[in-house]
């Protein structure tokens, strides 16, 4: 019943408006029913991409091939691109049914065919009491299955998603999230999502682009994303909290460190996750000394929030008894294998032999 | 403050605006009334009162018929036309072709003249002979027409002007309320398939219609308010082909000096308009709004 997925590459994609350049030198791809996530903060150029992905905007250079051709001279309505806008773009005048079936009314899909489109995902996306509503008679997260419906009744081969959760509540957003996971499952289309949320992002997609300023910064599994940042804007956007960057002078390291390049201690930042930092000295490899500023409660875990001589602040997420006090004196370290190496002219990531 | 000194206060307050509203609009629309049933006075028979006889007189008022044709023609004639121009040049000027600005401006100049100032261009422009319009005629090899001079042409002639006059504005509310509509219904229409025709009628006419409405509702009070042109260029002429109920209000009552016969004229134009308003209340309370 479903269209198979294709597959997208785009190869040093850029984009200027006037002297504003927005994207340099864009690359990554994706595998025919991938999900593929654009990661960002906001005004990085995420939703440039989707619209030069999709022709609704030009590009200024590179290449974008969709199932591997090339769809420069391609218009809009013929790349066979479903689109979930930011914020839903439903027309406000048409019912819903009839704003899901708009696309078959203009490319005129014969009633039959198009009623059984209709119902079906009606059905899947649950919106068979809807379908004679307004789009402003509807729950935020109602509109958000109409604007799904709307791309999955033509079997659109590639589907963008421009924040589509953007708008919901912590609930709904988790519920629909995996909504639309199954939905690329279970269809086989490929996924273009993008979100400026780094957990959904890790927990959705198979692929990630994580985006700065016009830049890609990392391409990779959520996980490598996670285990590997290759620099640090990337240590610093995934997790929560984020990874702690730490100044060299501030860390007791093993005396056999030696940084990749032959470059020296003092040239590079250490990096570490808050959960792998402890507060219990133990025999692990590296450590600092530093003094509690405040306690968060999270539940789980315990945020230290701690304060070096030098003025660096990080987090230590702890999860064991006995919390430190605030103002105390305290060490906290880890073990080698949790330390990540960056090099503190360009931030990118060091080897480093122990 | 003490009480009695602020309901003081609040009488003349009221009192000041109140009085002008009842002095130049309530006493002189009752007056109008009355008038209707009274005959036309003079120095040595004063004016008594005739009944419905006024009203009779409408009725077999065969100038009265022409000139309401006229109205007829003239409204169904210059708001569609209006309404159409002035979307036209809204979507030109909303577009991202070079000079729009000074598109805007020339479009909406003719808005910013006066009506007496519009209908002197006009005059030459329609000169028999010199004018720009014959001109163009002759350009063409045609025979120039003498536009205001004969009945064939000189109704067409006014609603022509008007229109000219009146489609800049309409533009201005038409260019806002484009640049209300979200570009993302645009770009979603787009990616369905619809070519730039079939998204002007499927999404941005719809939601231009409560603009729509409003326009079409000031169009048409315009087209029975609106005789200064009238007065300037034809004077209702030639053998009464271009003149509108309000022109024929005015010349019966100032011209011929025949109060109560221009009183009932009033009365039936303002039946006439509130029997158009209430059915534009009932559309715009139906139709208006899908937020
Ligand atoms: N039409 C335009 N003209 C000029 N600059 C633009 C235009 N559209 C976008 N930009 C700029 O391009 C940059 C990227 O915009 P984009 O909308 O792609 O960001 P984004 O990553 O989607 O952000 P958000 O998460 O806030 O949606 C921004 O700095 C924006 O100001
Ligand atoms: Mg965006």
């Amino acid at each position: 019943m479903s269209a198979a997925g294709v597959s997208l590459e785009v190869a040093s994609l850029a984009k200027s408006w006037g002297a504003v350049e927005v994207l340099r030198d864009v690359n990554f791809s994706i595998e025919p029913g991938g999900f593929l996530t654009l990661l960002g903060p906001s005004g990085c150029g995420k939703s440039t991409i989707l619209r030069l992905v999709s022709g609704l905007d030009e590009v200024s250079g590179g290449q974008i091939l969709i199932g591997g051709k090339d769809v420069a001279r391609t218009p809009a309505a013929e790349r066979n691109i479903g689109m979930v806008f930011q914020n839903y773009a439903l027309f406000p005048h048409m019912t819903i049914a009839e704003n899901i079936s708009y696309g078959l009314k203009v490319r005129k899909v014969p009633k039959a065919e198009k009623e059984k489109a209709m119902a079906r995902v009606a059905e899947l996306m649950a919106l068979g009491k809807l379908l004679d509503r307004k789009p402003a008679q509807l729950s935020g997260g109602q509109q958000q299955r109409v604007a799904l419906a709307r791309v999955l009744v033509s079997d659109r081969p590639l589907v963008l998603m421009d924040e589509p959760l953007s708008n919901l509540d912590a609930k709904l957003r988790v519920e629909i999230r995996s909504e639309i996971r199954s939905l690329n499952k279970k269809l086989g289309i490929t996924v273009v999502y993008v979100t400026h949320d780094q957990s959904e992002a890790l927990s959705m997609s198979d692929k990630v682009v994580l985006m700065n300023a016009g830049e890609v910064s990392q391409v990779g599994t959520p996980k490598e994303l996670y285990d590997r940042p290759a620099n640090t804007f990337a240590a610093g956007f995934i997790g929560t909290p984020p990874m702690n960057l730490l100044q060299a002078q501030d860390v007791q390291a093993p005396a056999t460190l030696a940084p990749a390049n032959g470059a020296g201690k003092s040239d590079v930042l250490f990096g570490v996750r808050p959960e792998s930092l402890g507060l219990d000295a133990g025999d692990a490899g590296f450590s600092v000394n530093a003094r509690v500023e405040s306690l968060e409660y999270e539940g789980k875990v315990f945020l230290v929030h701690l304060i070096t001589p030098s003025g660096t602040r990080f987090v230590v997420a702890h999860s064991g008894d006995g919390v430190p006090e605030e103002g105390s004196e305290v060490t906290a370290n880890w073990p080698d294998a949790a330390t990540h190496l960056f090099d503190k002219s360009d931030g990118a990531s060091m080897d480093f032999a122990l | 403050m003490n009480m009695r000194l602020s309901y003081g206060m609040g009488f003349i307050l009221l009192f000041v605006p109140c009085s002008l509203l009842v002095a130049f609009t309530h006493y002189p629309a009752f007056k109008a009334l009355l008038n209707s049933f009274w005959n036309n006075g003079s120095s040595i028979r004063p004016s008594r009162f005739v009944g419905a006889r006024n009203y009779e007189a409408l009725l077999e008022d065969d100038k009265l018929m022409q000139v309401l044709s006229n109205s007829f023609i003239y409204a169904i004639g210059t708001v569609p036309l209006a309404i159409a121009l002035a979307i036209g040049m809204a979507l030109l000027v909303n577009s991202r072709l070079p000079a729009t600005g000074l598109m805007r401006l020339s479009f909406f100049l003719p808005t910013m003249l006066p009506m007496v100032a519009v209908a002197n261009i006009w005059l030459f422009f329609y000169a028999p002979g010199i004018g720009l319009a014959s001109q163009i005629l002759n350009a063409f090899g045609l025979p120039s027409i003498n536009f205001l001079g004969s009945t064939d042409t000189s109704l067409v002639s006014m609603m022509v002007v008007a229109v000219w006059k009146e489609a800049g504005l309409f533009m201005i509310f038409y260019l806002a309320a484009l640049q209300s509509i979200p570009t993302n219904l645009k770009d979603a229409a787009r990616l369905e398939g619809a070519g730039s025709v079939r998204i002007f009628f499927d999404v941005v006419m719809p939601l231009l219609r409560p603009t729509t409405i409003f326009v079409a509702v000031n169009a048409l009070i315009n087209a029975f308010r609106l005789v200064d042109h009238i007065v300037v260029m034809t004077r209702g002429g030639p053998n009464n082909s271009s003149s509108l109920l309000l022109y024929y209000i005015y010349e019966v009552t100032f011209g011929f000096r025949d109060f109560a016969y221009g009183a009932t004229l009033t009365v039936l134009m303002v039946v006439i308009l509130g029997f158009m308003a209430a059915i534009q209340f009932w559309v715009l309370n139906r139709k208006a709004h899908y937020q």
